[in-house]
């Protein structure tokens, strides 16, 4: 961008680009419970969405967002991961249930507390397996302000469509952070569409019951058709059952409907630099290092590609796919563990695979260069 | 005989169980007030008690062991048409574990009826003692009788604030008393007495109800309060948070030839965010690309205060600061935060204040006394005297960001002015 351009220039923090474009896209409440380093993104959650609750604790947050979303509403918090850790057992009650929300997760320093100031990316192991059951949970990874505006509302959206918590996972740098930037830049959000189950149909409305791996909703606020929501087990009727077939059959679909339509929200950026023989993979705040990276050795007249993943879980095979046409890979995130490679590969990585990690510190530009140049 | 309620007259429940008597008279006092099955939001909890899902005409939600009443009030504070019902089913394990939501919709005094199955004990899970089990009770887990009396529950939920708090034993037809607790506008809870014939009935023999209920010093009863039930009260909410973020147009020049990394610090208190935001706000009217974050420790009005901050002619990706191009430091608390990083530097700048000792480092060491104008003043002090220094942003950027923020009379601008003039 040349320095005197007619756009709309100011200072801007990431939280709030990220909380007016959920906003934009139909999210209307936030429930908050206090953490650093997602406090600006309660604050301004307070002083957008039309409906604010202050929980008083993350459980009591995520029941209060699968009630509210059990009645129509699209409900969204922020929180890290000692408050993630509270919610997970409501969040699979969510999952099962099939309710939209979204979960914004500021990464910091752990284990456990850790610290509260520090930035990391210790949190995908986690996220790729907080579903008992092993199904995937949509996770969306911002790598820029720029994502932190269309990823946020592709979180709504990717929520309403398929009747699913998700999470967007973001990092104590990114919201944290202040940055000139050009308003003019950011693409218009179209308020996400809700589909409902269409009242004039005759016959039983099942709440389970999906013709194309979605089932329509219905809030259980009208009083036209009889709905039931269940994080047990259960038929297409919202029925417990232990493990009959059609519950399997409605357990299995949960997993299918993520797996088979996330492929409609798989994001991610791929800078394919021709004869390049080597690939650099990062995601997240480390990202912004891999760009940098990338260009100083361009200039140094060393071809390299760039591969920023977005949707993190699930995992596309496209990655690999990306992946498998390069001489050397590095990927670089803010882990001392390669928890990504480790998503897609297990434990044996392929061997021109090198990482670059880092604990308590932001990888920098120059810890990319000399891995990729090693 | 299904009712407009029950679709079934053969309730999952133990031949006995008081669960039976609850939801039979639920759905009747449900029916009295005549409301339309479809009006009523039932939320179950995890225990023998939530198992009546199936059997009930109404929309059911089955959550989670202890989270019912947070669910139910997650659907209460989407503010449903008053004609609706929210009953949530609850039994005294459910009520331990989540004893804290029971207090908060109490507190917060919503729209909802919570009616407490309490048999003393977790019946799904084998008869284990549970936060309500009374003194000298039997369970699974405590053969010899409950060490411990368990919580009043209804002194508990009425001083957190309920409209309406009951205890009454779950014996004959209590669905007037069930249709009058379901009328409370605003929160009403009632603990209904039983015992699990499986468990309670089992390990605690020949002991009646009548007495076990005398003996845990528990009274029955009705405690009530005058309140207006919870409306969601919001404030002025901004319906588009970038709308008022001041849009600039760059007014000066800078002198910048390459991206620099810049370290503010000082001591909490003495202005070093606002003086850092100077920097960035005066960078950006110059044209800059900016990026800038604070760092201090948790308790915020102590110890160091830091700045980091990146000003480029380009859209600068990586943030991150290891080794500063400059370091301004006001205070000892901002020096002994950036020590390493300041010996880290082989070149740059570093600006100092002069009642200091500069570390050992490569970088070129400019001393002033700051603090001259007040410990307060001293960052954005030292600010102008970058500006003055090093021309990258210049000080009539600075004095216009102070003034088109109306901090002018805030500042005490006379005496930096003046103060400039011998820099
Ligand atoms: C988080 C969690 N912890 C433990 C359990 C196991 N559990 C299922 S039912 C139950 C006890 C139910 O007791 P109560 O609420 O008194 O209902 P009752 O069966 O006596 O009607 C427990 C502990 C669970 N489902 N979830
Ligand atoms: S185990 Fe006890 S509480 Fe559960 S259904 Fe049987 S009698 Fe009722
Ligand atoms: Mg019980």
């Amino acid at each position: 961008m040349p320095n005197n351009s007619k756009g709309k220039r100011t200072l801007v923090d990431a939280s709030r680009l990220i909380i007016e474009s959920m906003a934009r896209a139909g999210a209307d409440a936030f429930i908050g419970y206090p953490i650093t380093p997602a406090n600006l993104l309660y604050q301004y959650g307070s002083q957008r969405m039309p409906l604010m609750l202050a929980a008083p604790d993350e459980i009591t947050t995520l029941q209060w967002m699968a009630g509210l979303a059990a009645a129509g509403k699209v409900p969204i918090t922020a929180t890290s991961f000692p408050g993630y850790a509270l919610m997970i057992e409501s969040i699979n009650m969510a999952y099962m249930m099939e309710l939209p929300m979204v979960i914004i997760l500021v990464q910091r320093l752990g284990p456990a507390t850790g610290t509260a100031t520090c930035g990391a990316q210790g949190d995908l192991s986690l996220l790729r397996g907080n579903i008992s059951g092993g199904h995937p949970l949509p996770v969306f990874s911002t790598s820029s302000f720029a994502d932190c505006w269309t990823l946020s509302a592709k979180a709504v959206k990717t929520a309403i469509e398929l009747r699913t918590p998700v999470v967007l996972l973001t990092s104590k740098e990114e919201v944290m952070t202040t940055k000139s930037f050009d308003l003019a830049t950011l693409p218009e959000i179209e308020p996400v569409e809700r589909k409902y189950y269409d009242l004039k149909c005759d016959g039983k409305y099942k709440s389970y019951k999906a013709t194309d791996l979605v089932p329509d909703f219905l809030p259980v606020t009208q009083s036209n058709h009889q709905v039931r929501i269940n994080a047990s087990t259960h038929d297409k009727e919202g029925i417990l059952q232990h493990s009959n077939d059609e519950a399997m059959a409605n357990t299995q679909r949960l997993e299918d409907k993520i797996r088979q339509k996330l492929y409609d929200y798989i994001e991610y950026e791929y800078h394919e630099s021709k004869e390049a023989e080597k690939l650099v993979v990062s995601f997240g705040i480390t990202a912004a290092a891999a760009k940098d990276a990338i260009k100083e050795l361009e200039q140094q007249g060393e071809k390299v590609s760039l591969l920023i993943p977005k949707t993190l879980v699930p995992a596309p095979e496209v990655y690999i796919e990306i992946m498998e046409s390069y001489k050397t890979v590095v990927v670089a995130e803010e882990n001392i563990n390669n928890q990504f490679s480790e998503m897609l590969y297990g434990i044996r990585k392929p061997e021109n695979h090198r990482f670059v990690g880092s604990l308590g510190k932001m990888i920098t530009p120059q810890q990319i260069i000399e891995e990729v140049q090693a | 005989m299904t009712t407009a309620f029950l679709n079934t007259d053969a309730l999952p429940y133990c031949k006995g169980c008081g669960h039976d008597l609850i939801a039979r008279n639920t759905t009747k006092a449900l029916d009295k007030l005549n409301y339309d099955p479809l009006d009523v939001i039932m939320v179950t909890d995890i225990g023998c008690h939530g198992i009546i899902d199936k059997c009930l005409n109404t929309h059911t939600v089955h959550g989670l062991h202890g989270r019912s009443v947070a669910l139910g009030a997650g659907i209460s504070f989407s503010n449903p048409d008053p004609n609706k019902k929210i009953v949530v089913f609850i039994g005294d394990g459910g009520t331990t574990i989540g004893l804290q939501h029971i207090m908060e919709a109490a507190r917060l005094n919503l729209n909802m009826t919570v009616v407490v199955h309490n048999n003393y004990l977790y019946g799904m899970t084998g008869g284990q003692t549970s936060g309500l089990t009374p003194y000298g009770f039997n369970t699974t887990t405590s053969a010899e009788g409950n060490p411990f009396s368990g919580y009043d529950l209804c002194a508990l939920t009425h001083a957190a604030g309920a409209a309406y708090t009951g205890r009454i034993m779950g014996i004959g037809d209590i669905s007037d008393k069930l249709a009058e607790v379901i009328s409370v506008k605003g929160f009403s809870l009632i603990e209904v007495l039983e015992i699990c014939p499986s468990y309670g009935v089992k390990l605690n023999p020949r002991r009646k109800l009548q007495e076990i209920v005398e003996k845990s010093g528990k009274p029955l009863g009705d405690w009530t309060r005058e309140r207006e039930p919870f409306e969601a009260h919001q404030g002025r909410k901004a319906d588009d948070l970038l709308s008022r973020l001041p849009i600039v147009k760059k007014m000066f020049n800078s002198y910048l030839k390459k991206p620099l990394s810049l370290v503010v610090s000082g001591s909490a208190g003495e202005g070093v965010q606002l003086a850092a935001g100077l920097i960035s706000k005066a960078a950006l009217i110059s044209g800059l690309h900016v990026t800038q974050k604070g760092s201090y420790p948790v308790t915020v009005g102590v110890g160091f205060s830091t700045a980091e901050i990146n000003l480029s002619n380009e859209h600068i990706h990586f943030h991150g600061i290891n080794v500063p191009d400059m370091a301004i430091i006001t205070s000892a608390d901002g020096l002994a935060h950036n020590r390493k990083k300041i010996e880290a530097m082989k070149e740059g700048m570093l600006i100092i204040d002069s009642s200091l000792n500069a570390p050992q480092t490569g970088a070129k060491v400019i001393q002033h006394d700051f603090r001259a104008l007040g410990a307060r003043n001293a960052a954005i002090f030292s600010v102008f005297f970058f500006a003055l220094k090093t021309g990258i942003i210049s000080t009539e950027a600075i004095f216009k960001v102070i003034e088109n923020e109306g901090k002018a009379d805030k500042l005490p601008l006379a005496k930096i002015k003046e103060a400039l003039v011998s820099v």
